[in-house]
This record gives structure tokens, C-alpha cells and sequence, in this order.
């Protein structure tokens, strides 16, 4: 059965939170654990996630859940699945919840060591593009030209001058069992990608491009029509990797507006025409790569 | 049955008794044997575990974190940079009261580079609220790793506990060691049951959670309260365990000789057996010299310090660390339990052994000599020095 706006779970395991209106990544970890269910062991890292939803004594999530050190989701979670297997308590999920820097940086270590055991547990990457619950710092997965509290735009730098870690191709360099990126425009692509995750033998990961109004300075009323913009002006893409093989689950014909998507954040709002150019280029290499291995 | 075995190998002996669900581990020397050990144990299947090859020490602990927070027994062990590596994780687990136990091979930290024993390591990690007990034998660090799960799972302690083996001197040194037999250790360690503190599909948990200054205070206390409270855990598992293995430990301290002593040196770990030999020679000398063993350093021995050294003319503590700037870091410890004695016996440091240097016999009987008869003493001495610094 796929999964869909109408036949979702009303149950709600993740609640009464304090992340910020119109965020992106409380969407993604909600929407998830609708189709992982009551029988799963979360782990989050320090970021926003975790500190929206564990302040004693008000805690979040109705299902087991543990906050690890920074660079431990990985670690903690093939744990927690290890421990689990060898007190034969079966039929639960393990899923790790963390940010892109816990991810693409601090965290990737302890990623890639449980990849490489093909440990039983589903990594969700929330991207956010930079360090957003310290209060929006780079991160590698922040792109190019965005302007952040320690890439500020001037007169000699546009802001961040990296394009942007490709974890799902590094994580998929592992030769893991399932892998897949996703974004909180097209929930039930994220959603039967979750699915699919959750039915893996060994490690899965989803790499779910997700906004954030504070971080991104845009209204918190266009989350979702953001996280659809950007993949459909080709700056993020839709994609999974299984049994070896790389596929593009979505390929627009022509791509939408890049200045569209940039102009309406605040993070973007200095880059000059040389810049967005920069961009396009390099979405447009990205894409003749994807185009010609991927489909 | 005895076998003729080293420290590390007596540690993996230990582990694969205590049956922990799984051991997550990184290579250091001078661990890495015990580490061997329990690998070929899973493997053989004389051991029913899981071993996890996690990337890190950092990762270990972590790991060994994921395992204790589903209520299942971790195990883990390291050494000196490893230790650091994975420092963040000790206060992580032990705020989280996770009943893990972890063998440390205490070596010297860089730089400059180097492999051999000294307790720099540990004595960084005093702070972080995990128990911290110093064996002085292969024999001693198999029936700690048992009595260490006995403790740190028991609900008036509910913490971590760090072994800690003198690198090389313990863990590289053959000995005649008796391994208890499984089903009496059985009987003394039964299988894990937590039902607190860790996270059950009947009773979901959100665990180590954030507490601001509203709630975090209180619950530092509470750990505070029950790490002082698990000496007399200690004290309780060292009797039933000698009950049942005929082995008995003294509790939080060891003493040798010490009653009518009047020079007292403070020891931890394998340097012990060295400065008995030694009380053996200067009392055939009929010089009144003893011995007090330090076990534990955390939770701290401080009242049996106090009784012990009441009344003694002068004592000299051995450290194999120094916290720079200061001084060797259990003298600090030894004389703060020594300051409420009205009449508290001069006290002196002897720091020792640092990057593997040898302490000899000679070196020890020259500290008590030193007690016994100088008529002024420095404050810190450092014990067989190559040159004047």
C-alpha cells in the first residue's frame, strides 16, 4: 500500500514540540514516524530537533527516544538496534534523526562505520542547509552563496563559497543497502521512501531537503512551496540508490526559476546575477551527470 | 581452574563471565588483547555476544550508550588517547546513569608520544562520574569485571565503571590466574534486569534529555548523592563475592602492614606489589613502614582514609600523574580527606612512573626512608629522574 494524505495514521507521536512555525524538518520527522510506528527507537543528535523535544519534564515524542552526543547518531542507533537484536525484542525500527551538520560533518564518521557494519537502522538527514537550532553557522551542506552567521555576505565574499557535501552519492560509496533523497515539498515521495526504508535488511538513508523560515528568512507560510521549488528549479533532486543502482525518481523537462526560489529568502537576497550564474552552471553539470548514469 | 594468562587476558576472562550482550571496541595498545580475546570468544561462540568493529572510541562508547539505553549489558575497553577520544561520552553516560563497564589500560598521554603505563589518562577523567577502581593484579582485574557490573547495575547506584590496569606492568604480564566458574558467577551476577533508565516498548521513554537551570541542579545532586552512596554497594559486593569466591578485596582500600606503621606510603594499582615486597625487607629491618592501597578513586575512600592514617607521623602518596601546575592529582585528593583530622600526618607526594618509567624497589624503600628520616622533604619528589630539571 502506498502511503498518502489519505490514508495516513491520525496517530500523532511527535507533539507538542517547541520548533518554530512553518518548520520543515518537525514535518519530516512526524510524517516519518506516522509510517514507522509506536514499536521504533529514535535517536537525535544535538540540533534543533532534540531541543525542541526533550525539555524536561515536557517530552515529545510518545515512542522511545534518546538525544546522543553531536557525532553519535550513527553510533547510538546501530546500538540501540544491537542491544534490542541481542535481548530479542523484534520487529522495531531504529531511525536516527539528524541535522546536516550532525550529518555531513560532526556525525559522518559514525554514519559511515555503521554503513559499513550494514547495521540495522534508518538514518533520516534533515537538511537544512547550515547550523540552524546555534543560530544559523555553515554547515558543509550549506551552498553556495548563502549567506549564514559565519558566511556573511560582503563586499569580498557572496556568503558561502562551498557548494554543498554530496552525502547521498558518499553514502551510497558505501554501497548501502537503500539510500534516497527526499524533500517536505513531495510528502508522499517521503513518505513511501520511509516505507521502503523501514522494509531494508541493514542500513537505509534519506536525505530530506527540508526549510527553515528562521534560518532561510522566508515566510513560514511556504515551507512546502519552497521545498517543491527547489526541486523542481533543480537545485535539489528527487533520487534513490538500491541494489547497486542509482535512479532520478523525478526528471523535469524544463527546470523552473532559480531567481524565483532565491529571491523570496533572505539568506539569498544580496546575490548579484554573476553569482546565481555560478548556481545554474553548477546545477546544470549536476544534472547532465544524473540525466546520463541515473535514468 | 587456574591458568597461566596476562592482565589483558584476564579482563576478557572476566568479560566473557559477566556476559554482556555486546562489546563495542577500537584497537589501542596496550588494550588491544583483551579486545582479541573477547573478538575470538564471539567467534568461537564461547562468548554469546555481539561484537561491534565501531570506527572510533568516541563511537564505542556510543555505541555501548545505544546498548545500555535499551537495558541490555555493554562492555567496552581503551587507553590513554582513546580515553580523550572518547570523553564526551563518560559524563554523557554517566548522567544518563547507564550501568556500563569499561576496561581502561592506563597509559601515558602525548606528547610526547608514548605506549607505556601511567594513569594521566583516568586521572583527566576523575570528574566524570563514573566509579574509577585501580587493580594491582591479572587476578584482581577478572574478578572486577564482575563485581563492576554487580555495582554499576544495582538500583542504588545505577553508574558507569571505569576499570583501570596499569598498562603493560598489568596488562602484558603473565600470571597465574583462577577462573571462577561460570555457573557460580551466575549465581553472583544474574542477567541484566533494568527497568528503570532505559527505554522498554511497554514503557516509552524519552532519554537523556535536556534539564535547564530550572531542574538540571537537581539532577546532578542526585547522582552526586548515589555515587557517594555506592561505597557501601562497593564494601557489599567485595564481601558476597569473597563469600562466594573466597576472594576478598577490602572493600574501598587495602592495607599492608599499616597498623603500627609510622611511614605510610598511599598506592594505587600494580605498584602495590612492589611496595609490599619492599615493607617485607624494612620490617625484617625492623623498620615500621606500611602500605595503604587506594581502590577506588572515585567514589573516593575518604573516611577510610581518615580512620587508616589517624595518628601516623608522616605519609607519602605515589602518583603516576601529575595535574600540571599543581601537583600529583590523588595527593591533592588524600590530603583533602586528611584536612578535617585534628592531628593529620605530614603528608608528601611521590610522583612516579610517568611514560612507563620504572618504580623499583629501591626507588620505594628511598620514599620510605625518606619518610622516616629527613628532616626536611619536599612537597613533590619525583621518583628515579635521569637528571636534575
Amino acid at each position: 500500500m502506498k502511503h498518502n494524505a489519505r490514508n495516513i495514521t491520525n496517530q500523532e507521536f511527535f507533539y507538542g514540540h517547541k520548533a518554530c512555525g512553518g518548520c520543515g524538518e518537525s514535518l519530516a520527522v512526524r510524517l516519518a514516524m506516522k509510517v514507522l510506528g509506536e514499536r521504533t527507537f529514535a535517536a537525535l543528535p544535538a540540533g534543533c530537533m532534540s531541543a525542541v523535544s526533550f525539555i524536561y519534564p515536557n517530552m515529545a515524542f510518545t515512542n522511545n527516544a534518546i538525544i546522543t552526543p553531536f557525532a553519535s547518531t550513527g553510533a547510538v542507533a546501530a546500538g540501540m538496534s544491537a542491544g534490542l537484536r541481542a535481548l530479542g525484542i523484534e520487529d522495531t525500527h531504529t531511525i536516527g534523526f539528524a541535522g546536516d551538520g550532525g550529518t555531513a560533518d560532526i556525525g559522518i564518521q559514525a554514519l559511515s562505520g555503521a554503513i559499513d557494519r550494514n547495521d540495522d537502522i534508518i538514518y533520516i538527514c534533515n537538511d537544512n542547509e547550515a547550523y540552524m537550532n546555534t543560530g544559523i553557522q555553515k554547515s558543509g551542506l550549506t551552498p553556495f552563496g548563502t549567506k549564514t552567521t559565519t558566511s556573511p555576505a560582503g563586499e569580498n565574499l557572496p556568503g558561502s563559497i562551498t557548494m554543498k557535501k554530496n552525502m547521498f552519492e558518499i553514502v551510497a560509496a558505501h554501497d548501502i543497502a537503500y539510500a534516497a533523497t527526499a524533500s517536505v515539498g513531495y510528502l508522499e515521495d517521503f513518505m513511501n521512501k520511509i516505507e521502503k526504508a523501514k522494509n531494508t535488511k541493514g542500513t537505509s538513508y534519506i536525505h530530506v531537503f527540508a526549510p527553515c523560515p528562521t534560518g532561510w528568512g522566508h515566510e513560514s507560510n511556504i515551507t512546502i512551496d519552497l521545498a517543491k521549488q527547489a526541486v523542481d528549479c533543480g537545485l535539489w533532486y528527487l533520487a534513490e540508490y538500491e541494489d547497486g543502482e542509482f535512479k532520478l525518481n523525478r526528471n523535469p523537462k524544463e527546470f523552473s526559476s532559480v531567481e524565483d526560489y532565491l529571491k523570496v529568502q533572505g539568506r539569498f537576497k544580496h546575490l548579484k546575477d554573476e553569482h546565481i550564474e555560478v548556481i545554474k552552471a553548477h546545477r546544470d553539470k549536476k544534472w547532465e551527470k544524473m540525466r546520463k548514469r541515473w535514468l | 581452574m587456574k591458568k597461566f594468562i596476562s592482565g589483558n587476558d584476564a579482563v576478557a576472562e572476566g568479560v566473557r563471565l559477566a556476559k554482556p550482550h555486546v562489546i563495542s571496541a577500537y584497537p589501542i595498545t596496550p588494550q588491544t588483547i583483551a579486545v582479541e580475546r573477547l573478538s575470538e570468544m564471539v567467534e568461537d561462540g564461547s562468548l554469546k555476544a555481539e561484537y561491534m568493529h565501531v570506527e572510533s572510541e568516541h563511537s564505542a562508547l556510543a555505541a555501548a550508550m545505544g546498548v545500555s539505553s535499551v537495558g541490555a549489558r555493554a562492555f567496552t575497553a581503551t587507553s590513554s588517547q582513546g580515553l580523550l577520544y572518547m570523553a564526551e561520552c563518560l559524563p554523557y553516560a554517566s548522567g544518563a546513569r547507564m550501568p556500563i563497564v569499561m576496561m581502561n589500560a592506563n597509559r601515558a598521554l602525548a606528547t610526547p608520544w608514548n605506549i607505556y603505563g601511567d594513569q594521566m589518562d583516568s586521572a583527566m577523567l576523575l570528574n566524570s562520574g563514573w566509579l574509577q577502581v585501580y587493580v594491582e593484579d591479572a587476578q584482581e582485574a577478572l574478578d572486577m569485571m564482575i563485581q563492576a557490573y554487580k555495582i554499576a547495575e544495582d538500583s542504588r547506584v545505577l553508574a558507569p565503571v571505569m576499570v583501570n590496569l596499569d598498562g603493560f606492568v598489568l596488562t602484558h604480564t603473565y600470571e597465574l590466574v583462577e577462573i571462577p566458574e561460570q555457573t557460580k558467577v551466575d549465581e553472583f551476577l544474574p542477567p541484566i534486569n533494568m527497568t528503570e533508565q532505559v527505554m522498554r516498548l511497554e514503557d516509552p521513554k524519552s532519554l537523556c534529555i535536556s534539564a535547564g537551570n530550572d531542574f538540571n541542579m537537581e539532577f546532578k545532586i542526585k547522582q552526586e548523592k548515589d555515587l557517594h552512596a555506592s561505597r557501601s554497594v562497593i564494601k557489599e559486593v567485595d564481601k558476597s563475592f569473597g563469600d562466594s569466591f573466597g576472594r576478598y578485596y577490602n572493600g574501598m582500600v587495602d592495607t599492608y602492614m599499616l597498623e603500627d606503621a609510622e611511614a605510610v606510603l598511599v598506592t594505587t594499582g600494580s605498584v602495590t606489589g612492589t611496595a609490599r615486597i619492599v615493607v617485607d625487607k624494612m620490617r625484617a629491618q625492623g623498620k615500621k613502614v606500611g602500605v595503604l592501597k587506594l581502590r577506588y578513586i572515585r567514589p573516593f575512600p575518604e573516611d577510610e582514609i581518615r580512620d587508616l592514617l589517624k595518628g601516623k607521623k608522616r605519609i607519602g602518596v605515589i602518583d603516576k600523574n601529575i595535574s600540571f601546575g599543581y601537583e600529583g592529582t590523588f595527593f591533592t585528593n588524600v590530603n583533602s580527606a586528611l584536612l578535617s583530622l585534628e592531628n593529620a600526618p605530614e603528608s608528601y607526594n611521590f610522583v612516579g612512573g610517568l611514560g612507563g618509567r620504572d618504580i623499583t624497589k629501591d626507588n620505594i624503600e628511598e620514599a620510605f626512608n625518606t619518610l622516616l628520616n629527613a628532616d626536611k622533604i619536599d612537597k613533590v619528589n619525583y621518583m628515579n629522574v635521569r637528571c636534575d630539571l
